[in-house]
C-alpha cells in the first residue's frame, strides 16, 4: 500500500431504486428522481458487490427508494452474502409479507431496518401519504422476527412527533427488535423545504434526550437504543458520513457512485458511474471522492479545531445549501461562521409549525426547480 | 458478577468473519463493526452456543498461564461490553 492510498470503505449504500410507494416529506432522495427505466440492471449490481467486496466493504446496505420494489432482491442478497457481506435491507415493509422475508432470510439476509413514520395510525400514514402504511408494517415487523431475521425499528422523529418517543421505544421493545433508531429529519431536499414543519422546540429536544437515557438503562444488554441530538441543536456538527470518503461509498439507482448519497447536489464535482469504472478506481483515485478527504481541503475555524479528526468538519451538503459553498464549516458547529443560520431556524421553532410540503405534489416540484 | 452457568451467544443478526482484506477478525452486526484483538479472538472462538461462561474460561486457563479468576473477570467483562453493544447475548 502506498501512503496516500485511503483505507478501504466499510461500506456500500447500494441504492436499488428511487421508486417508493412512500411520499415522505423529509424523504432523503433527490427532489429530481431516477426513472425506472434508468436503474442499474441485475448483472450491473452483481459486478458491483463482487468489487465492492474485494474493495473491502463489510456492510451492505440495501437501500432505495424501497428496495423491495426490485424482484431481483434475493438473487442481489444471495450474492451478497456467497461474498460474505453482511446484508441490512433497509425498508418502509410495506411491500413485504411473510413469503417474500422467508425467501429473504434463506438468501441469507442478515438484518432488516424497518422504518416507522409514527405510533397513531393516522398520523403515520399522513406522513408517508400511503393508507392503511402503518398496519402493515407492524404485521411485517412481526413477520421479519418469525423469519429469524434480525430486526431494527427506525422511528424518524421530528416536531410533530416527538412527543411520543417512549411509546415509540417500548413498541421496538414488544415487536422484538434488537436495535431500535431515533432518527431527527435531517433538513436536506424535502427536509429543507418542510424544516419549519419538522424542526423540533428546544424543550421537546430535552424530553426525549432524558427518556432515551431512561430506556438505554432499562435496556441494556437487550435492545440497543441509537439516537443522536439533531445537529441543528448540539454545539459541533456531526462526522457526516464517518468523513467525506472515509468509511461508506454509495452507488445511486442509475449508478453513480457518491461519497454520501445527497452529494449529487453538489456543484463541480463530477461523480464517475460504476458503468465505466471499477469500484476500486473511483474509491482510490476519482476527484470528487478526494476532493473532501481528510483535513487538507479545510479553511478556517477547521483548519486548526482540534475537533477537525473528530467531525472532519461535518456535512459538506449542508454546508453548501445553507451557504452556497460547500468547502465552508458546517454552519451546525457553533463555531462557523455562519452559525447564526442555524440559530435563527432553531428560534423560529417557538412558533407554530406551517403545513407539510409532499414529494410527488406536482406544485411543489415546480416550486422547488 | 455473571454466572458462570450462562451460554454466551452471538446476537441475532451478529457475525464473527475473518476479514482477508484487512487480514483481522470482525464482527459485524446492525451498523456496527468491532475489531476484536488477539486475546478477545481466542474467547469469541469459543462461542459455539454450548459452551457456558465457565467452560470458556476453563479452556482458557488450560492453554494461557493466567490465574483463573483473572481469566474469569476479563472473559465476563469483554463479553458484557459486546452484550451492551448489542454483539452478543448473555
Amino acid at each position: 500500500m502506498t501512503r496516500d492510498r485511503p483505507e478501504p470503505p466499510l461500506a456500500l449504500v447500494a441504492e436499488l431504486t428511487h421508486r417508493c410507494p412512500l411520499q415522505c416529506p423529509y424523504c432523503a432522495n433527490p427532489v429530481a428522481l431516477a426513472r425506472a427505466s434508468s436503474e442499474l440492471d441485475t448483472e450491473s449490481w452483481l459486478r458491483v458487490f463482487d468489487e465492492a467486496a474485494s474493495l473491502g466493504v463489510l456492510h451492505l446496505h440495501v437501500s432505495g427508494g424501497e428496495p423491495t420494489v426490485r424482484g431481483d432482491l434475493a438473487t442481489l442478497v444471495r450474492a451478497a452474502a456467497a461474498l460474505g457481506m453482511y446484508s441490512n435491507l433497509i425498508t418502509s415493509g410495506v411491500l413485504l409479507d411473510a413469503a417474500r422475508l422467508q425467501a429473504l432470510a434463506e438468501a441469507g439476509l442478515d438484518h432488516v431496518q424497518l422504518s416507522l413514520q409514527d405510533m397513531e395510525p393516522g398520523d403515520a400514514d399522513r406522513i408517508g401519504g400511503f393508507a392503511g402504511g402503518h398496519a402493515v408494517k407492524l404485521a411485517v415487523a412481526r413477520q421479519v422476527r418469525a423469519a429469524g431475521l434480525a430486526l431494527t425499528l427506525n422511528f424518524v422523529v421530528h416536531r410533530q412527533n416527538l412527543e411520543r418517543l417512549p411509546a415509540m421505544i417500548a413498541l421496538g421493545e414488544t415487536l422484538g427488535a434488537g436495535r431500535i433508531e431515533i432518527a431527527h429529519v435531517q433538513y436536506y431536499g424535502w427536509g429543507l423545504l418542510n424544516r419549519d414543519a419538522l424542526l423540533p422546540t428546544r424543550a421537546q429536544l430535552d424530553a426525549a434526550t432524558t427518556a432515551v437515557e431512561a430506556a438505554r438503562m432499562r435496556l441494556r444488554g437487550q435492545v440497543v437504543i441509537d439516537y443522536v441530538v439533531p445537529d441543528y441543536y448540539a454545539a459541533r456538527p456531526k462526522a457526516c458520513m464517518g468523513g467525506w470518503g472515509r468509511r461508506i461509498m454509495t452507488v445511486t439507482p442509475a449508478g453513480r457512485a457518491l461519497p454520501c448519497h445527497a452529494a449529487e447536489g453538489l456543484p463541480g464535482l463530477v461523480f464517475p458511474s460504476v458503468r465505466e469504472m471499477p469500484l476500486a478506481a473511483i474509491w482510490q483515485d476519482a476527484p470528487a471522492f478526494a476532493r473532501f478527504r481528510g483535513t487538507d481541503w479545510m479553511a478556517e475555524p477547521c483548519r486548526s479545531c482540534d475537533q477537525r479528526e473528530i467531525d472532519w468538519g461535518g456535512c459538506r451538503c449542508q454546508a453548501f445549501l445553507l451557504t452556497g459553498d460547500a468547502a465552508r464549516t458546517d454552519p451546525a458547529c457553533a463555531k462557523a461562521p455562519d452559525h447564526a443560520m442555524v440559530l435563527a431556524a432553531t428560534a423560529a421553532s417557538a412558533a407554530a409549525p406551517p403545513s407539510y410540503v409532499y414529494r410527488g405534489d406536482r406544485r411543489t416540484r415546480e416550486n422547488v426547480r | 458478577m455473571t454466572d458462570e452457568a450462562a451460554v454466551p451467544v452471538f446476537a441475532d443478526g451478529a457475525k464473527f468473519r475473518f476479514d482477508r482484506v484487512r487480514d483481522s477478525w470482525v464482527v459485524l452486526a446492525p451498523e456496527r463493526l468491532f475489531v476484536p484483538d488477539a486475546h478477545a479472538v481466542e474467547i469469541l472462538r469459543l462461542i459455539d452456543g454450548q459452551r457456558s461462561l465457565g467452560a470458556i474460561v476453563d479452556a482458557l486457563a488450560a492453554r494461557f498461564e493466567a490465574p483463573r479468576d483473572v481469566l474469569a473477570r476479563d472473559v465476563a467483562d469483554m463479553l458484557h461490553d459486546l452484550a451492551d453493544r448489542g454483539a452478543i447475548r448473555l
